[in-house]
């Protein structure tokens, strides 16, 4: 029976609820040459959203450097593509799902990681590792356990099912992001180079499948939300954010592997933001074809849907494949195994078209092309950031702590202090070739299946650097993450980034979004670390108060041997402890100054590319070479925390005698392109020999020693105090919570 | 030693069973999809942790019923070593082949981290190459591994020597912050009571190379391939 189904003509108010403007209203009619259907403005409206067409930031995107030798595929895929030597290619991207974590935390952070993971999978790729960069409000701010609980148990919900390890990433607390947190999700998976399945569809006629979970009714607008500033009445749009399940998303993954080990596949593409409807008119676009689909055999959740609903809908766990004629059977059978739906819902035609029929009815008949090349692109007005005056000697009257409690402090902030309640509730280790979880070590280190080589990932954005100056604190984002990964040993291969800003619209927030991309663009120019994937995430924004700029940088390197990878732990007594790099003492938009004197000031530390690359190549070689017993960069709080963090990972402690008389910006200086490297004694000479001949300024900090951080002056830091205090803070915070 | 690994929808687990027993004994076990009705001949089934069915209804509840199970437990009665690690100890608990339960983690969150064990009875091809009382580091990751039975079963398990592994602190003290998820008297892992069946919530093949950390899983594996040459 065939259900009555009418759809509301469309008019110029309901295409401005749809989030259109008049101008693009009035482009849709043109492309049209008539009114268009609910469904087809529908397509329109997510399809030129911020989130799925990036028409604010597409002028500056294309300014960054995305080639090099090692890259197989940049951006404009499912995700970015590095060449990993010996026939293996490395898969990964980074993805945010800030909006519906805010609304609904647990299933917001859970569909985030189930978004991500199918983008690398799409593409052929063995998912071997999930990493996640979290920003959250003050501590203080009500909301701010209950976001942090629900994300982070969201997270391993899903993660820890789908059986691909969590092994680290970032957690901030800021008060800027009170009403919009980030949750930023990353996947590195492993392929074959000559077996990466692509998105562009193909072959006239071909069946287009759909597999995987049914649809319903959830997440329509998904895109459309987070394309839009939040006000009071967020909460109302809780119905906007999906609901995940990460068991059908593991077969999903399992099934698509095996299918993926066939021939059958021509091109595939996750469903994810704008659903069925980005997935069709990406794949038929980049194809140059049509695409005509029956959606009466979409399989469907609920009854009564609407062919907007379906096209609208953001279900989860789906993918849209195209088949080699012929194939459907091979490619039934799989699935079936797997327990998902399977159904061929249409086909590829030569009209470029796309054509939806439901109950015998055309509902949406509309040129693919002009849905991308005629999409909006603006070149909105932006004014750069103004420099930040340096910061006053004076401030320094202000510190009336004591060294042990000063750095007490520092260990113990939220920000600083160990995220162990957090990364427990992780499987870090299913597969069993987790070498090191980040915060064991600069960066993550998981080797690859089978293999003895390991790809090390990183997560980086220290997002006050980023507002005190967006160029400098672009530039810093990428070269930490360079330093990480050659902290641990790894060659940096390339970057994910996922830039999380205000609202575009707004001349000093566009200002720091180019900003932004121009620092990172320098950097990844200077270091060879091109960007291969990314996401946009604007508008994170409540009631006008605009989220600190956090361009989060995500990043792989590659280590020959797992077990040649070093961790951060102090491993033995009487190893040397080396400073390398210059250190000035830039205290300006430091954690001392904020943590200590309670002051966000200063213009952020210079970055300088060239000695970045050059003491990094220094550190990585030193690493391979096995001369390196703990290894770490230097970044918040600066050299005295990166020796207490050293120590309180190892339980061994330090003999400073590098610092006498140190001015306490030397302490607590954030200079960048340094790492604290502990060698074995015999070993030193021969490694600060080396530091020479690479004009690569290398100091003596002291020796591993005892349980204590001591100096010449007889003062003594028990690192027993300073772990208790780093570990303390997060559960203390989170039990608060229980009444 | 021939093994098979039984893998079920959601099973994710699998591959840290299979690189842990191709690593000790050198041979690469079977991979059996639970739909199948038949077992190759084999001296030891491992049934790996994961999500079958995604803890679904509850955890190994719905995997218990699944048709190569009905095969397992003929095989466990004829005396094949039979060995669950995590979701697998759930899901032979619920078939019936060890008693008790895996409920919910008492502190109600999933936790993934190394703990402390004690090997409490060597008199089994699991526990063999252990020495009685030694303290071993595994890693755990669940959030259903909170073993419950009633008091008459505990005693009885304690009696017949049925405890394999106890949780305890890491200095191999009886403390129960030792103890990460609440279990009755701590226990990590049970026998049946011929010794012949092994089920426990720590990850024993996640202990098996340098790479992990540890190695104290490897003689569990030794154990077995030693017995079962």
């Amino acid at each position: 029976m065939r259900p009555a189904l009418t759809e509301a003509a469309v008019t110029p108010e309901i295409a401005a609820e749809h989030g259109l403007t008049a101008d693009e209203y009035q482009r849709v009619l043109e492309i049209m040459g008539r009114v268009p259907t609910l469904t087809e403005l529908g397509i329109f409206s997510v399809m030129w959203s911020e989130h799925c067409s990036y028409k604010s930031s597409k002028v500056w995107l294309t300014t960054l450097p995305t080639t090099g030798a090692q890259v197989i595929c940049g951006p404009g895929e499912n995700a970015g593509v590095v060449d990993f030597g010996d026939g293996d290619a490395i898969i990964f991207k980074m993805e945010s799902h800030n909006h519906p974590s805010f609304i609904e935390p647990y299933q917001g952070a859970a569909t985030g990681v189930g978004g991500i993971l199918r983008d690398v999978f799409t593409m052929g790729a063995r998912p071997i590792a999930n990493m996640n960069a979290l920003r959250f409000g003050s501590p203080d701010h009500a909301k701010t356990r209950h976001l942090v609980s629900g994300v982070v148990s969201g997270i391993g919900g899903y993660g820890n099912c789908v059986g691909v390890p969590t092994v680290g990433g970032e957690t901030n607390f800021h008060e800027s992001y009170n009403g919009n947190i980030l949750v930023n999700a990353m996947t590195v998976g492993v392929a074959k180079a000559d077996r990466i399945f692509y998105s562009a569809a193909a072959g006239i006629g071909n069946p287009v499948v759909y597999v995987g979970s049914k649809t319903g009714r959830d997440g329509i607008h998904g895109a459309t939300m987070a394309s839009a500033e939040f006000s009071e009445d967020s909460e109302e749009k809780r119905p906007t954010v999906q609901v995940g399940d990460p068991f059908t998303e593991k077969l999903l993954i399992e099934a698509c592997l095996e299918l993926m080990d066939t021939d059958a596949i021509v091109a595939i593409q996750d469903m994810g933001a704008a659903g069925l409807t980005s997935s069709s008119v990406e794949m038929a676009g980049k194809g140059g074809l049509g695409i005509e689909l029956v959606l009466d055999h979409v399989p469907m959740r609920e009854t009564g849907m609407s062919p907007y609903e379906i096209m609208l809908s953001e279900s989860q766990e789906r993918m849209l494949i195209i088949l080699k004629p012929g194939r459907e059977e091979i490619a039934r059978k799989i699935f079936e195994k797997w327990e998902l739906d399977f159904a061929v819902i249409g086909h590829l035609t030569d009209t470029g078209r796309l054509v939806l029929k439901m109950h015998g009815q055309v509902w949406a008949d509309m040129p693919i092309a002009p849905i991308s090349n005629r999409a909006p692109v603006y070149e909105r007005p932006w004014e750069p950031t103004p420099p930040q005056p340096e910061v006053d000697e004076g401030v320094w009257d202000g510190w009336n702590l004591s060294l042990e409690e000063t750095l007490v402090k520092l260990v113990s902030g939220p920000d600083q202090a160990s995220k162990r309640w957090i990364w427990e509730q992780y499987d870090s280790l299913v597969g069993g070739d987790t070498r090191f979880m980040s915060g064991q070590a600069a960066a993550a280190v998981v080797r690859l299946p089978n293999q003895k080589k390991a790809v090390a990932i990183t997560t980086d954005c220290t997002p006050r650097y980023v507002k005190a100056d967006p160029v400098r604190g672009g530039a810093q984002a990428v070269a930490e993450a360079y330093r990480n990964l050659s902290a641990v040993g790894a060659l940096p291969l390339a970057v994910t980034d996922n830039l999380n800003f205000g609202n575009p619209e707004k001349p000093r927030i566009m200002g720091q979004i180019v900003g932004a991309i121009q620092g990172m663009g320098e950097a990844c120019r200077a270091l060879d670390f091109p960007v291969v994937s990314g996401n946009v995430s604007l508008y994170n924004e409540t009631n006008g108060e605009a989220i600190l700029p956090t361009p989060a940088i995500g990043a792989v390197g590659s280590l020959p041997d797992a077990m040649l990878a070093v961790g951060i732990a102090f491993k033995n007594e009487g190893d040397t402890i080396l400073v390398v790099g210059e250190t000035k003492g830039h205290i300006g938009q430091s954690l001392f100054l904020r943590e200590i004197l309670g002051r966000e000031e200063g213009p952020p530390p210079p970055v300088d590319l060239k000695a970045e690359r050059r003491n990094g190549e220094f550190v990585r070689a030193l690493v391979l070479d096995g001369l390196v017993t703990a290894s770490h960069d230097v970044s918040d709080g600066g050299l005295l925390v990166a020796v207490a963090e050293m120590a309180m990972a190892g339980g061994v402690g330090a003999h400073i005698t590098g610092l006498d008389g140190a001015h306490p910006k030397v302490l607590f200086g954030e200079d960048q392109a340094r790492y604290v490297l502990a060698v074995r004694p015999d070993k030193a000479e021969a490694v600060q020999a080396r530091a020479r001949e690479a004009g690569v300024p290398v100091t003596v900090l002291g020796t591993t020693r005892g349980t204590a951080l001591t100096g010449r002056g007889g003062e003594a830091i028990s690192i027993e105090r300073l772990r208790k205090a780093n570990e303390a803070w997060l559960p203390a915070y989170m039990t608060a919570g229980v009444e | 030693m021939k093994a098979a690994v039984i893998v079920f929808p959601g099973s994710n687990r699998e591959r840290d069973a299979v690189a842990a027993l191709e690593t000790v004994s050198g041979v690469k076990p079977y991979e059996v999809w639970h739909r199948d009705t038949e077992l190759p001949q084999v001296d030891l089934i491992v049934v790996p942790g994961g999500f079958s069915y995604g803890d679904y209804l509850r955890s190994g509840a719905m995997a218990a019923h699944s048709p190569i199970m009905r095969e397992v437990k003929a095989r466990a009665d004829k005396g094949v070593r039979v060995l669950g690690v995590c979701n697998g100890f759930q899901i032979i608990t619920e078939a019936g082949l060890l008693p008790g339960a895996l409920r919910r983690n008492a502190g109600l969150k999933f936790i993934c981290k190394q703990v402390a064990l004690r090997v409490e009875n060597t008199d089994s091809d699991f526990t063999a190459k252990y020495r009685k009382g030694q303290i071993v580091r595994y890693p755990v990751a669940h959030g259903d591994g909170n073993y419950w039975a009633d008091a008459d079963t505990i005693k009885r398990l304690e009696d017949q020597g049925q405890v394999a592994f106890r949780y305890v602190a890491a200095d191999g003290g009886d403390d129960p912050l030792g103890n990460p998820n609440g279990s009755a008297a701590a226990i990590a892992g049970i026998f049946n009571e011929k010794k012949t069946v092994l089920g426990l919530m720590p990850h024993p093949e996640d202990a098996v190379e340098t790479l992990h950390g540890n190695t104290d899983g490897r003689p569990m594996f030794q154990g077995l391939v030693d017995a079962l040459q």
